[in-house]
């Protein structure tokens, strides 16, 4: 499948099944994700969407009873040979609902990443919390409190704190788990805008059931359906010329 | 026809208001009384001296006798040692067990094991968890049968199935986003253990160990069998004989001298308060939490 443009590949799943006990919620899927570009991944609730990003970061298999089959190459060397604590920093992601750290301060959530998983000088902190908090478009709003509660903060807000954490970790790749299906068109607007800013600088692959957004941010686009990949393209491509009918069907909004 | 049942059924509704009502005033009678008897007689003795002087010598006042009233300073010392070394036996094994069963333990069998485990053994009767700490003392460390240490492995026994039970709680309170969010940064799963969810859960864990020490603390059963009687001269090491408020009580209680009666009232209203202070704090501490988890 010829992808937006010939940007090389960051990363790459190959033959990939994720169980949940028996049941097999993503089939056999093979998809390229361009580097420095933004990839939606759409589909109906339960078409295994988020799995499939879970599968990325080695988180799916953190639940009980999940499994892993295929395999996922970061850069060319599989995710499943690695460690996944070591994965995990290089794949950060970010979730549907925020989930700041309540007990934590913003400056604290944001440099949790760095305090855990090293010692790091004040200096180091500060440079990494000021560097994430402007890139998540979140500094202007918060400069003058970043020792208040992170739970003080509003619903967008703290999912923008999300992404200033997942960033201070210095990601390869960020996965966004449908970043705004809670929150309002304000809030959504701004984390949209933020995607366009960050697909400069990581690869993001963002999940969302939302089409209109899927059209408005993402270079390419996955199309997944009952755990299968039904159609995969640049985003133009398969919105305006879909190949399969079972596309066209969905993005038309006859099913779904 | 119609008119009498409807007054049958209101007689019948008042009835049992009234009955319920009843049911709970019966409940608060034995309360009341219970406090209201432990103030009025231990009330008297309720003073500085209670803190500060050791066990009187036995007597009782007649024409020509005034009695010393005494203290409590050696059984309060004996229970605050053996609150701190019952703890300190007690929170590493529940806490470590509930972490194992919460937090590692997933859906495994030995993860509902060791909640099973906790069930039965707080189901012990604490007499039976005394003569066990005993009889294992005598064959394998018979020196320190009659001490302070072996009565906290006793008080530890008991103490170990409710922290585990309430620190199991205190963890699944913490959302599984937290540890996902957690895990997503690259954060090794024994951190986001140790340094994210236990703080996390840590207002109910510290409120699961004051409710198990508030257990403890009112404890009398093993203590017979274990402590020995150090209660009549200042408390000498952990290894040697010791002394405790239901201790000092049981034998303040059923001796024949008016003074050490009258001080085994002192003793029950301060271990009645100190009891209640525990509580106390674990609610508000409890309280605390349910408001940051609140984000207030």
């Amino acid at each position: 499948m010829a992808l937006s443009d010939d940007s090389p590949t960051k990363m790459e799943v190959q033959n990939l099944n994720a169980f949940y006990g028996a049941t097999r919620a993503i089939q056999d899927i093979n998809l390229k994700f361009s580097d420095r570009k933004a990839t939606a991944i759409i589909g109906p609730s339960g078409c295994g969407k988020t799995t499939l990003i879970r599968c990325l970061n080695r988180l799916h298999e953190t639940g009980p009873k999940t499994r892993v089959e295929g395999s996922v190459l970061l850069d060319g060397e599989d995710l499943y040979l690695l460690d996944a604590t070591a994965v995990r920093r290089r794949v950060g992601m970010v979730f549907q609902k925020p989930n700041p750290f309540a007990t934590m301060s913003i400056y604290n959530n944001v440099s949790a990443p760095l305090r855990f998983n090293g010692r790091p000088s004040r200096e180091e902190l500060d440079a990494a919390v000021l560097r994430s908090l402007k890139q998540a478009a979140l500094w202007d709003e918060v400069k003058d409190r970043v020792d208040a509660a992170a739970t003080s903060l509003s619903g967008g807000q703290q999912q923008r704190l999300c992404i200033a954490r997942a960033l201070a970790a210095n990601p390869e790749v960020l996965l966004m788990d449908e970043p705004c299906s809670a929150l309002d068109p304000i809030a959504t607007a701004k984390i949209e805008e933020l995607i366009a800013q960050l697909k400069h600088d990581y690869t993001l692959i963002i999940v969302t059931h939302n089409m209109q957004q899927a059209a408005r941010v993402a270079d390419d686009t996955a199309f997944l359906y009952l755990g299968k990949l039904v159609e995969f393209g640049p985003t133009e491509d398969l919105f305006e010329r879909p190949k399969e009918r079972l596309t066209e069907s969905y993005i038309t909004g006859r099913f779904g | 026809m119609k008119f009498d049942r409807a007054a049958r059924r209101k007689v019948f509704s008042n009835g049992m208001t009234v009955l319920t009502g009843l049911s709970i005033v019966a409940i608060m009678v034995p309360l009341v009384a219970v406090i209201y008897q432990v103030v009025s007689l231990g009330g008297p003795v309720f003073n500085v001296a209670l803190f500060t002087q050791g066990i009187p010598y036995p007597c009782t006042p007649h024409p020509g006798v005034t009695c010393h009233q005494g203290g409590l300073v050696v059984p309060i010392e004996g229970t605050l040692l053996l609150m701190g070394l019952s703890a300190l036996f007690s929170v590493p094994i529940g806490v470590g067990a509930a972490i194992f069963a919460v937090e590692f333990g997933g859906e495994r069998r030995s993860a509902r094991i060791i909640g099973l485990v906790a069930d039965v053994l707080s189901g012990v009767p604490s007499i039976v968890v005394g003569a066990f700490v005993y009889a294992l003392l005598v064959i394998y460390y018979p020196s320190i049968v009659f001490s302070t240490l072996s009565g906290s492995f006793a008080l530890a026994v008991i103490m170990v199935p409710i922290v585990t039970r309430t620190c199991e709680e205190a963890l699944r309170t913490v959302p599984n986003s937290v540890r996902e969010a957690a895990l997503a940064l690259g954060i090794s799963r024994w951190k986001v253990t140790l340094r994210i969810v236990l703080v996390s859960a840590l207002p109910g864990i510290v409120t699961g160990i004051l409710l198990s020490v508030a257990r403890a603390t009112g404890e009398a059963a093993p203590l017979l069998i274990l402590l020995g009687n150090g209660c009549e001269h200042p408390l000498q090491g952990i290894t040697q004989e010791g002394c405790a408020l239901p201790l000092w009580i049981y034998e303040g209680a059923t001796s024949p001298d008016q003074n050490l009666i009258a001080l085994a009232w002192g003793a029950a209203l301060l271990l009645l308060v100190l009891i209640l202070v525990l509580s106390v704090v674990s609610r508000m501490t409890l309280d605390r939490m349910a408001r940051r988890m609140r984000g207030e």
